[in-house]
């Protein structure tokens, strides 16, 4: 099989890797690899003691990070390319970084642990992520952050530079995202938030009610929303500082917060 | 607003018997019995009856009788009692009927116009008192065929099968759904018996994974509740919930009532909130999504775990489970109409999928034609009520059967339809301590054994009859059944013959 390279541009790893490999490093070439080899050799690595991965040549490999359940939570893991649908499935920990696009189903299911993607990414992002934090520098797809839930100490945060399409925060039962609307285009998403019944979404910028389901509605921002967007923003700029605008700029903008009118939506329906 | 509805059920107390001594109205968690002081008597409020027969059972003196009211409004077949009582209802409160249970309408049920072959002359029927006989049963893909070396070792790779000492498994029930008591008897008994429970979408609490876990099939269903990699890792088999045979094509509400902090902190969603299970798996909208759960799932697990596919028995299941085995799944579990629920829409489920003999006998026979038979195993339920239909099941083409009724009445449920309330008397379905307190864990385990164990021995019995020492020799071995009083085109989609044929 003859795999596509796909041109990162200028981007370069963000781990000091240095030129001889130290224990608790490794390279791959993922080039032509099937996705189950691909995991299968991380897999193996991890339990070999590996920590740090850097995956080169990465093209349409799915399921990354998915079988790493073991003996860390901490790998690091930098993705050169573009990792196919389900990246960091049901990820229990570890930290992802990719340079370039992702597909869908990213953080499908999600524990805990971190995923930054220094691009765009696909439909259902974050779908039933129940810990963690996603970082997407550009724009998303459809149903982003689907029944995305919370639980306890576990409140996983979406913090998306761009915009997204529609059914934004669909089911949503807990958790945090974040649409900071950066690249100037408008927010044209329908149906935000229908069905949700938990979490909140911040939006900067504008949008018209009519963009929202039936189960949301729009209130100012408080004391703790503002704390909350503070530090998901500083974090967002730590991991993009070439976004190229400050904390206080981007705060300074229209600041929407959207959450559900009730935790029951559906609780009168019935006949008893 | 007045209620124009009758009672359903009439309480008859024999007063004679009745001492007085209160038991009905602490058994009864709906309010059917008050005592009066003043009187020194009980009262009945009928109204709040739902024929569940825990206090006629309990009465310590036999003084009680709850029988359905008779149908008092003029007859007619058309309208009937239940169509004009549920219409009143609807009219007095604008809502959707719930029910619970299966199906109870008189939908033809093809097991009982199945007959079962026996040996006579030609060939001798064998005795499983003395000697043996085979129900062990193997659970996940088989091999196209099996290559082997010149030391004899098998060198083609083989998928992950599980070993059940009987066809029969606990089909999913959920925490939440049923009490912890129940879910524990349920595992309890799997692990005695040597079979599987099935966690339904409730999630695992944490203290049983390590007990029972090898006796859980885990499922991941459209709501994810209580999905994490130590869940799915524990488990000895996982199965992707699409559908079920109560209510094919619908999601589901957990009312809150019900989302106890234990039920909260199992399912991993925040106390008191509806756990709503979308419709759909929102990342499942075609054949080949599908198989990217699978592989997400087998990923997740490394490969060490059979991955089932549990859908409703609808009109296309026959193309729908040759779609399933395709995207890789090791199992197919297939629910019929009159699989039981929690809780679902009235109209759905007594109208909604079709029945678990034709589309069981739809799928085996198409996944033949295909050649694909042997790379899936095939679970049926919806509808399993006695060991004579586990018998048919196989013969008609499945690998094992779900019990989920039959084994919620072996705990002592009556099938008074109720279990939406979250009230059940019996502390079956119900996250009420007082109620669920009632469901000893020893003893609830010790009849689902029992259950199993009587239903194998019978099944033996059964086989030795026709002559069969294993279980997998009846496997779509429909040469053994044959129809009466069947349409010809039900013996068609079942694929018999008339008796006397």
């Amino acid at each position: 099989m003859e795999a596509q390279l796909i041109d990162c541009g200028t981007a370069q790893p963000a781990f000091n890797w240095g030129k001889s490999w130290r224990v608790g490093e490794v390279e791959i070439d993922a080039a032509g690899m099937p996705s189950k080899e691909l995991n299968n050799l991380l897999r193996n690595c991890m339990l070999d003691g590996t920590r740090h991965f850097l995956l080169k040549n990465v093209c349409g490999q799915r399921y990354i990070g998915t079988r790493l359940v073991g003996p860390t939570k901490s790998l690091d893991i930098e993705i050169m390319g573009t990792p196919g649908n389900d990246l960091g499935a049901f990820l229990s920990g570890h930290r992802i970084m990719v340079h370039g696009n992702v597909q869908d189903g990213v953080g499908n299911t999600m524990d805990d642990g971190e995923i930054i993607v220094r691009g765009r990414a696909g439909d259902v992002l974050g779908m039933s992520i129940r810990g963690g934090k996603i970082f997407v520098k550009d724009d998303v797809g459809y149903r982003t952050a689907l029944h995305m839930k919370e639980y306890m100490d576990k409140r996983p945060a979406l913090v998306i530079g761009g915009t997204s399409q529609d059914f934004l925060g669909e089911y949503m039962a807990g958790g945090i995202v974040i649409l900071l609307g950066l690249g100037g285009k408008p927010h044209l998403a329908n149906y935000i938030g229908t069905g949700m019944h938990g979490g909140v979404i911040y939006l900067r910028g504008n949008i018209m009610p009519s963009q929202l389901g039936q189960e949301v509605e729009i209130s100012p921002l408080d004391e703790e929303d503002r704390a909350i967007l503070d530090r998901y923003v500083g974090e967002f700029l730590d991991r993009f500082p070439d976004i190229g605008m400050s904390k206080e700029e981007i705060l300074e903008g229209n600041m929407i917060k959207i959450s559900p009118i009730s935790k029951r939506p559906y609780g009168k329906i019935y006949a008893y | 607003m007045r209620s124009y509805l009758f009672p359903e059920f009439q309480v008859f107390r024999d007063e004679s018997k009745c001492n007085q001594c209160r038991g009905c109205e602490r058994q009864c968690a709906f309010g059917t019995h008050i005592y009066d002081p003043a009187t020194d008597r009980m009262q009945t409020d009928e109204t709040k009856c739902s024929g569940c027969q825990r206090c006629a059972i309990f009465c310590p003196r036999n003084a009680l009788v709850v029988r359905p009211t008779p149908p008092y409004y003029r007859p007619n077949e058309a309208w009937t009692r239940e169509k004009i009582d549920d219409l009143k209802k609807q009219a007095e409160t604008g809502g959707v009927l719930l029910s619970g249970c299966g199906s109870d309408k008189p939908f033809r049920i093809y097991w009982d116009n199945i007959v079962l072959n026996a040996s006579q002359v030609t060939n001798p029927s064998i005795d499983p008192l003395r000697e043996p006989m085979e129900l062990r049963t193997f659970l996940g893909r088989k091999p196209d065929l099996l290559e082997i070396d010149d030391c004899g070792e098998i060198c083609t790779e083989l998928g992950p099968n599980i070993t059940v000492e009987a066809p029969m498994l606990f089909s999913a029930m959920s925490y939440g759904a049923i009490s912890y008591q129940a879910f524990n008897s349920l595992a309890m008994a799997a692990r005695e018996f040597g079979t599987l429970f099935n966690t339904g979408e409730g999630g695992l609490p944490r203290e049983m994974r390590e007990e029972f876990g090898r006796y859980a099939t885990v499922q991941v269903a459209s709501g994810r509740f209580g999905i994490d990699a130590e869940y799915l890792n524990c488990a000895r088999a996982i199965e992707i919930k699409v559908g079920q045979g109560a209510k094919p094509g619908i999601g589901g509400h957990l009312p809150a009532e019900k989302v106890s902090s234990k039920v909260a902190a199992t399912r991993m969603i925040p106390e008191g909130t509806d756990a709503i299970s979308p419709a759909p798996h929102h990342d499942i909208y075609s054949i080949e999504d599908l198989s990217m759960l699978i592989y997400a799932l087998k990923e997740a697990t490394n490969y060490e775990l059979p991955v089932s596919v549990k859908v409703a028995a609808v009109h296309n299941v026959a193309a729908i489970a040759s779609g399933i085995v395709r995207a890789g799944a090791d199992i197919v579990a297939i629910d019929g109409m009159r699989g039981g629920t929690g809780a679902a829409p009235k109209a759905i489920r007594d109208n909604v999928g079709i029945p678990i003999e034709l589309a069981l006998s739809a799928v085996d026979r198409r996944l033949r034609e295909e050649g694909v038979r042997n790379r899936c195993t095939i679970i049926a339920g919806g509808g399993i009520r006695c060991s004579s239909d586990v018998i048919k099941a196989i013969a008609l083409g499945a690998d094992a059967v779900y019990i989920g009724t039959a084994a919620l009445i072996a705990m002592g449920c009556t099938l008074c339809q109720k279990c939406y309330t979250g009230k059940c008397n019996w502390g079956i379905c119900t996250q009420d301590p007082r109620l669920a307190g009632r469901l000893d864990t020893r003893i609830a385990s010790q009849r689902l054994v029992n259950l199993l164990t009587a239903w194998s021995f019978e099944i033996k019995e059964m086989l030795g009859g026709m002559g069969i020492n294993a279980i997998e020799s009846l496997r779509g071995n429909r040469d053994h059944l044959r129809g009466v009083g069947l349409y010809e085109w039900e013996l068609d989609v079942l694929a018999l013959k008339g008796a006397g044929e």
